[in-house]
């Protein structure tokens, strides 16, 4: 099981406004998902946490539940004045990803914790981490391979805003089946920041590559590049968007929101500079692949228990 | 933008197994186009050097209108990316801190430096046909023609002798940046590791020649619907020329397009079958009518090539030929960009785009953006009436002759 954020970590700025907070919080809210998930109940209760995260109103994409993406005004406000991340060393970190495909439930509760966080387009055709189901039906030696852009793994009325695998294999005799979820791999070697005509997107010393959205011009070739699909077009901004292993949360000591609200500890994170962090563990105990070695990318996500399928 | 029916818009059907981010096809009919326009520049200034860099005279009659309609084209080869970026308010930023290790980075100084070169080598070829026009209009119509002589009326025959001299030059260099130019759009899909259909070493160079296959369709079109249109029969020697250079660039292109992808299908990588899902699927009417136009183009001209109709016979079938080129190349743009997202990189699934018909990425922008060439070729050659001149006349025949032309 994954540390749990340590306080002492937690910058001064992120201890005021957890005191302050009287009413339920986004970060509070995660945090009591990790605490207290750990089982598909726990799943089906985040469900509920997060229609009343919204209030339940009527929101702005003409569903009932939590508007995700944020407002305009909150967009300005958070480019105008971005947090300050006091005593952060990016030469003192080298942060990893690990996947263990074995532990996952297919929940989501990644998917919808990650739109939330990081205000990504609500549809099920932008994404920055997704899961894959894979299914192996008997006598086959091809897995069947659906994700959440599959209109049947859409929670009916939703808008595109939840996410549940539905049960399609219910009358076939199933071989094998499992989960693989998937984000950018901040590759050593990225693709993306190869092509990026502008530099607008970088590689950091500890470890993401980062959009400077600011500076980005939206010509998607680093969209081409990824060989992960990791990338898409956010629409309403014009530029590129991907998976940063929420680096405003890293920074501050606290883990990704995918990992935070991971019910199996199947996403593991964590400072490969320490030893005993999490993901350390979690390399030093396992045998780990990365996906499509060959491209040459070399990944910063490591994968336990995928199969010869996954690419 | 922000409203989800927009979003759906741009969301391509999928079938088999694709990554989710990837249903929203990133570079769309746009950027089709952006290659076909530079195709042209490059296809209608091969033709011009041949005239001004080789001397070869059948081409003088066209090669002054090949070196305008370059020109023309060049203008708006660079705004379908405009119009495709997020944020095209930004698109200067790749210029002003280009990172090098993009193939993209370059296009802004490539485009540019090829542009000015145009601009040069146009001006210096017309110079004395402005200095002539300022003398002999009057009104704003002078004051327009003294301004773009920039002060320099010198017609004197060691001044149009220079004139020559440096066009040519420049047209020199032009072929080697024609090229260049061409052959680093086909680089930026070649160099693309991520789709088995664009990452081949062959890419820069189908792109040049199909370039060259498309620009000269697109000469002998114009020419022959201007001629037409001025009741004036074309050049029965510039279209024998023309002819030639059609009939050698499609047999090129071809020869190059097949191996290319026999090689893919012969070394079988993993997803091989993708690849041939694709060709049976989403792009198979566009293969139609790659190949089809291609071996049209490529029969009827070989035909002609075999025995050399009467002229009338061979404006008609050249004309033909140079159109169905032109929509065959056409649609290999279509295939290669379009085609190349349409095979998920997964390459166990296939999307089907489908164009937007209005909108900011649509065929309607695509149709605007491809007629403003047209658009802007015919005012150009109303400012410089002298570009259906075909042999460089004396000084003083000149300025009669402009009062013909007007």
């Amino acid at each position: 099981m994954n540390k749990l954020p340590r306080e002492e970590k937690m910058t001064t700025q992120d201890i005021n406004t957890e005191k302050e907070a009287s009413r339920m919080t986004r970060r509070n809210f995660l945090g009591l998902l990790g605490k207290g998930a750990a089982c598909a109940g726990a799943a089906a209760g985040a469900g509920g946490a997060l229609a009343s995260a919204g209030g339940g109103a009527a929101n702005a994409l003409g569903g009932v539940g939590p508007t995700f993406q944020q407002e305009p005004e909150q967009y300005a406000e958070a480019r105008k004045n971005p947090p300050k991340i006091p005593n952060y060393n990016w030469t003192e970190h080298k942060w990893a990803f690990g996947v263990d495909s074995n532990r996952c439930i297919g929940c989501l509760r990644c998917v919808e914790a990650c739109k939330m966080e990081n205000s990504v387009q609500m549809d099920r055709n932008h994404t920055r981490t997704w899961v894959e189901r894979y299914t192996y039906l008997e006598g086959s030696d091809h897995a069947l391979v659906d994700s959440i852009h599959d209109l049947k793994n859409v929670v009916p009325a939703s808008k595109e805003t939840r996410f549940k695998f539905d049960n399609r294999y219910k009358n076939a005799k199933v071989a094998k089946s499992f989960f693989v979820p998937k984000l950018c791999n901040q590759c050593e070697k990225p693709s993306c920041v190869q092509v990026c005509p502008t530099g607008a997107t970088y590689k950091t010393p500890d470890g993401p590559v980062l959009i400077d959205t600011k500076y980005c011009i939206g010509c998607q070739y680093c969209v081409q590049a990824c060989p992960y699909g990791a990338r898409s077009l956010n629409l309403v901004r014009g530029t590129a968007e991907k998976c940063n292993w929420c680096y405003h949360r890293i920074t501050k000591g606290l883990n990704p929101a995918c990992v935070e609200v991971c019910p199996s500890g199947t996403r593991i994170f964590g400072d490969r500079m320490d030893p005993e962090s999490p993901i350390s563990l979690f390399l030093r105990n396992n045998r780990v692949n990365v996906l499509n070695p060959d491209m040459g990318n070399m990944p910063n996500v490591f994968s336990a228990g995928i199969d010869k399928e996954v690419i | 933008m922000s409203s989800s029916a927009d979003v759906f818009y741009h969301v391509a059907p999928f079938a088999g197994f694709t990554y989710p981010n990837e249903t929203e096809v990133p570079w769309s009919e746009l950027i089709v186009i952006y290659p076909y326009i530079t195709g042209l520049v490059a296809g209608a200034f091969v033709v011009s050097s041949l005239h001004h860099v080789f001397g070869m005279e059948r081409f003088a009659p066209i090669s002054k209108f090949a070196l305008l309609t370059s020109l023309c084209f060049m203008f708006f080869a660079p705004t379908p990316l405009l119009f495709h970026l997020g944020q095209p308010t930004r698109a200067l930023n790749a210029v002003i801190t280009p990172h090098w290790t993009s193939a993209m980075a370059a296009f802004g100084y490539v485009a540019a430096f090829y542009i000015c070169l145009l601009l040069l080598e146009t001006w210096f070829s017309f110079r004395a046909d402005i200095v002539a026009l300022s003398k002999s209009t009057t009104g704003v119509m002078q004051k327009v023609y003294q301004a773009l002589t920039l002060g320099s009326d010198d017609v004197s025959k060691r001044a149009l002798d220079t004139d020559h001299t440096i066009a040519r030059r420049l047209a020199m260099i032009g072929i080697p940046g024609a090229c260049g130019l061409h052959g680093y759009v086909g680089f930026l899909f070649g160099s693309l590791k991520t789709r088995e259909w664009w990452s081949s070493d062959l890419m820069p160079i189908i792109f040049l020649l199909s370039a060259v296959g498309s620009g000269v369709g697109l000469l002998i079109v114009i020419y022959v619907v201007a001629c037409w249109w001025r009741k004036q029969t074309p050049d029965n020697g510039a279209m024998q020329g023309l002819l030639y250079v059609l009939w050698s660039g499609i047999v090129i292109v071809m020869v190059i397009e097949a191996l290319e992808m026999v090689q893919m299908i012969y070394k079988a990588r993993e997803g091989v079958e993708g690849v041939f899902e694709l060709i049976n699927g989403p792009i198979h009417v566009g293969l139609f009518f790659q190949w089809g136009g291609g071996l049209f183009a490529l029969l009827v001209t070989s035909v002609m090539m075999l025995k050399m109709p009467n002229p009338k016979r061979l404006i008609f079938w050249l004309f033909i030929a140079g159109l169905s080129m032109m929509i065959s190349v056409l649609a290999m743009r279509w295939n290669v960009v379009i085609g190349g997202q349409e095979l998920s990189k997964t390459m166990r699934g296939l999307l089907t785009y489908h164009p937007e018909v209005l909108g900011r990425e649509s065929l309607f922008t695509v149709a605007t953006l491809f007629s403003a060439p047209f658009i802007v070729l015919y005012l150009a050659q109303k400012l410089l009436p002298t570009v259906w001149e075909g042999e460089p006349l004396e000084p003083e025949e000149r300025v009669f002759d402009i009062h013909k032309a007007i």
